[in-house]
């Protein structure tokens, strides 16, 4: 056998927590990542990390609870073993954390301390200050600078994954990578190649993310062959601050901490906020959703907020469409916990949210699709089974991916504090998966693959660099983000999709006829830009012709044109009625559409097919959030269920 | 204001290639920062002189100033580029300055190689040290005021801004700088990092530790996240005199 090694891109949470626990059982690491690994994506999460804890035990919540609230929060298009064992691994992971030194907040008695995010009723969320992404992967970052120490870790950083090394039989054997610095490009051989790298907001321009959150990795990786699943579900986040190069997060745990959403009850009131009187101002969230209310997941706070400023005009300003995030009333001590963020809006706007209500609009946050990934589920228990090799494999063998990276998780929406989670979550399951699968990689892979391999990538460099023509990257870009903003985010039509597809046709013909202003070898920044665009070009069209293809409402993708009707009789009898129109079909659609977008690149071709979603635990079920008027279907459906003998899921 | 924003860059194609200086006219954006300025001068690379030049290589990352990538000197002063409103750069002089760091090598332009600053963190065993990752239960209890005073540590990002500013941070001598003495309060304050508490304090104690600080507290003047790295450098060279001293008693 030859020696195991493997490649991890990626280091943000999921590839940290990946390497680190690979170095621990002795397998050499190679970790890739286009920035210092301190200096990821992961760095930007504010809010906090979910699990249930000693205290939420009390209240009466269990790791049933959170994987319910998850599934329900993914409107149940996610398989649902791997999130029952993220979520009965969740207080462990947290407790690991802490021993790794993050600086959580306390209780006074020094325990950890507890925030509330959106989509649940418990308190479940760890946070360190309103930095906790930071925290954290700066604990992962430096177990893993000790393993570098040690040698069992060597790290390429500045360095992109330009794709994976396949051998005759499919089977990946390393990873091209090119030094960002010298444009050096080689092939790391490996036993197995696991993929980290995070999500692909920048394919709508500006997001709330990094400005390394291409997709790139999973692009290349799709064209060599590896299934993309759920690509049209993209969440955007309720609260961002919309600025010129980045949409800056508000995250929810200022709703957490008590931060209320409003809009003046008189369309572009000109008055000051803070002279507005509590009677002439509308707080929609709370009205509409007595229960949940500042904290319905993040899915539908966006499309209030949207249905607040688009439908009923009711933006704060006319130009620039916002709402109020208002956190002014919170006491000194509570706001104490928050300044990691407020800090962000003081800077970056130059207003005290303290004082003064911060104005905020959605934006494009999270890609809960990803690569797709298979895992081996526990007939017994109902999760993973533990060091199987299946577990967060793609089809391609030897390639696996976790974090935001793969499709797992997370289903038609996440929940917020959820997604630091499955980072860790996964990239600590995977190591010793991946282990086993090196195991059985026999022989050491043949140099002249890995050379020819390292040629080839060389070669499309070098053409992009003498590229000539008149067309600009950045204008090319500038339009896809643009055109994906405006048509692929909150709201989703078909017609307005299909003009999009032919747009990207559009960019990708102009994208043969590319100009490249620098047509050095050293430091090329503008070469590694245009890779990535044409990754971002075919991400996108993944996307958009997910979106185009599903019909239906689910989770973060909403097409008004597929929603089901609400009851709104007023005569008690008919209303009952059409609550069960409503029900059987929302069963139909369920039957019709509750799959995953499952594509996969043929020389050009996507071919899409769906996929079957595993919802053995808890059935499927409407997802009404107590919103004021749907009690109605709530109260049918059960009655339904009851009829056909489903057992209603034992929470 | 619609102005175009007038920007001067310090530029090099390579680590030994010559220091030039070039100009470019930006139009103004609301709200605009120097990532913006230099992602437009990406995007249209013609100077002053209508010349068309490569476009100028930078680092930059999060964009709200919590990765540290994009540190350089701006009209004269180490910060962050994302957070560099030009409204507020203007305000300190009519025209923009842009230079890299000068205590790193520079890969290209604006680009600098930091790996010093991450070696010292590897020399300073700023890290908890464990043998495995499985479930062994809740880290030890630890009381809000102390959690208020490592909390700020744990939130240096790397961005360099504060060797930028030290005296002693230069070729000659080799100090591990401010960022990696703060880094070993951090560690040697949490409770899950006791373990080898001792083991950083050698590295104070030892050459290019504390030693090497001349006390100028420029660092804290200049660090974007307001870290009391004074105060770290004065408990570190508390406790590493201390350990001296009880190391030396062991003998
Ligand atoms: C502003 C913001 C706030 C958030 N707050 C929260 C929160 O409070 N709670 C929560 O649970 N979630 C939160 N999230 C989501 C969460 O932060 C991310 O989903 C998570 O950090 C992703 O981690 P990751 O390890 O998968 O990838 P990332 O951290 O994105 O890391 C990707 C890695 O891949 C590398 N990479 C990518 N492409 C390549 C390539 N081509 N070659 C080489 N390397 C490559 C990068 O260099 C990087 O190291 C937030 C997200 C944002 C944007
Ligand atoms: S106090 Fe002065 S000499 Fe010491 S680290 Fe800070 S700037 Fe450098
Ligand atoms: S201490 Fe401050 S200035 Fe120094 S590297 Fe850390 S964040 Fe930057
Ligand atoms: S880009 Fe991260 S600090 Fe500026």
């Amino acid at each position: 056998m030859a020696e195991q090694r493997v490649v991890v891109v990626g280091g943000g949470l999921a590839g940290l927590a990946c390497a680190m626990n690979l170095a621990a059982e002795e397998v050499p690491v190679d970790l890739v990542s286009l920035v210092p690994v301190k200096r990821s994506h992961s760095v930007c999460a504010q809010g906090g990390i979910n699990s249930v804890n000693d205290v939420t035990r009390q209240q009466g919540d269990t790791e049933w609870k959170h994987f319910d609230d998850t599934v329900y929060g993914g409107d149940f298009l996610q398989h649902q073993p791997p999130v029952k064992e993220m979520c009965d691994w969740a207080p462990k992971i947290i407790d690991l954390l802490d021993r790794l030194g993050v600086t959580f907040n306390r209780s006074p008695e020094g325990y950890r301390d507890q925030r509330r995010f959106g989509g649940t009723l418990y308190k479940r969320t760890a946070f360190a200050g309103a930095t906790t992404g930071q925290q954290l992967l700066y604990a992962l970052d430096d177990q893993v600078r000790h393993w570098e120490a040690e040698g069992r870790i060597t790290k390429y950083e500045y360095h992109d994954f330009l794709g994976p090394v396949l051998d005759d039989n499919g089977v990946c054997r390393g990873a091209v990578v090119q030094n960002l610095f010298t444009m050096e490009i080689r092939a790391l051989p490996a036993s197995a190649v696991v993929l980290g790298t995070g999500g692909n907001g920048l394919v709508f321009g500006r997001s709330t993310m990094s400005t390394i959150c291409t997709g790139s990795a999973a692009a290349r990786a799709f064209r060599a062959g590896v299934k993309y699943g759920n690509g049209e579900f993209m969440q955007v986040h309720p609260t961002a601050i919309p600025g010129t190069d980045k949409l800056r997060l508000m995250s929810e745990s200022a709703r957490g901490e008590g931060g209320r959403v409003w809009v003046p009850k008189k369309a572009q009131d000109p008055r000051d906020p803070r002279d507005i009187p509590a009677s002439e101002r509308y707080y929609f969230l709370e009205e509409r959703y007595p229960t949940y209310g500042n904290l319905v997941p993040r899915d539908i706070a966006t499309r209030e907020i949207f249905d607040v400023c688009v439908n009923m005009g009711l933006s704060v300003e006319k130009e620039r469409l916002c709402v109020f995030l208002d956190v002014t009333e919170l006491p000194p001590e509570t706001l104490h916990k928050l300044d990691g963020i407020l800090e962000i809006y003081e800077k970056f706007q130059g207003m005290n949210p303290r004082v003064t209500p911060m104005k905020i609009f959605p934006a494009i946050h999270y890609s809960m699709g990803g690569m797709w990934t298979d895992y081996a589920k526990d007939e017994k228990t109902g999760g993973l089974i533990a060091g199987d090799p299946r577990n967060q494999h793609t089809n391609v063998p030897g390639i696996y991916a976790i974090g935001e990276a793969d499709y797992h998780y997370h289903g038609g929406n996440r929940l917020g504090a959820n997604s630091l989670l499955s980072c860790i979550f996964s990239g600590l399951l995977v190591a010793p998966c991946v282990t086993n699968y090196a195991k059985t990689v026999k022989g050491a892979a043949p140099a002249k693959l890995l050379e020819d391999a390292a040629k080839a990538e060389k070669k499309r460099g070098d053409d992009f660099a003498k590229s000539s023509g008149q067309e600009n990257p950045r204008q090319i870009h500038a339009e896809l983000g643009d055109i994906m903003t405006r048509n692929v985010t909150v709201v989703r039509y078909n017609k307005a999709l299909e003009e999009t597809l032919a747009k990207i046709d559009e960019l990708e013909d102009r994208f043969g006829r590319i100009g490249c202003p620098d047509g050095g070898n050293w430091t090329n920044q503008t070469v590694t830009f245009i890779r990535a665009l044409a990754d971002m070009i075919m991400m996108a069209r993944v996307i958009t012709r997910g979106a185009l293809q599903r019909d239906e409402c689910r989770g973060a993708h909403f097409k008004p044109d597929f929603q089901i009707p609400a009851p709104k009789s007023d005569d008690p009898a008919e209303l009952h009625q059409q609550a069960e129109e409503w029900c059987r079909a929302f069963q139909e659609r369920n039957d019709k559409w509750l799959k995953s977008t499952v594509v996969e690149y043929n020389q050009g071709d996507l071919i899409f097919t769906y996929e079957d979603v595993d919802t053995s635990l808890i059935p499927p079920r409407p997802r009404t959030y107590g919103l004021k008027g749907a009690e109605i279907i709530e109260k049918v459906w059960k009655e339904m269920q009851r009829q056909r003998g489903v057992q209603p899921a034992a929470v | 204001m619609a102005q175009d924003v007038i920007v001067h860059i310090q530029r090099k194609d390579s680590p030994d290639g010559a220091t030039y200086r070039q100009t470019f006219h930006v139009p103004y954006e609301d709200g605009m920062n120097i990532t913006t300025v230099l992602q437009r001068i990406s995007a249209q690379p013609v100077t002053d002189e209508g010349e068309h030049t490569a476009p100028v290589a930078y680092d930059a990352c999060c964009l709200e100033e919590v990765c540290g990538a994009c540190t350089m000197v701006i009209n004269g002063h180490v910060r962050q580029a994302c957070s560099a409103l030009v409204d507020n750069l203007l305000k300190e002089q009519p025209e923009i300055t842009l230079e890299p760091m000068t205590k790193f090598p520079v890969v290209r332009d604006l680009l600098v190689d930091r790996s010093r600053l991450f070696n010292a963190l590897k020399r300073s065993k700023a890290w908890v040290s464990v043998d495995g990752y499985w479930d062994r239960g809740s880290g030890p209890l630890m009381a809000p005021r102390d959690q208020e005073e490592a909390y700020p540590l744990s939130r240096c990002m790397s961005c360099g801004c504060c060797l930028e500013a030290c005296p002693q941070y230069n070729d000659k001598e080799d100090f591990i700088g401010p960022h990696a003495v703060s880094q070993i309060v951090l560690y040697n304050t949490v409770p899950a990092g006791q373990s080898i508490a001792p083991e950083r304090l050698d590295v104070l104690a030892g050459p290019g530790g504390i030693a090497a600080c001349g006390n100028a507290q420029n660092c804290v003047k200049v660090c974007p996240k307001e870290i009391p790295l004074t105060t770290s450098i004065a408990k570190a060279g508390r406790a590493a005199t201390g350990h001296a001293i009880r190391r030396w008693f062991r003998r």
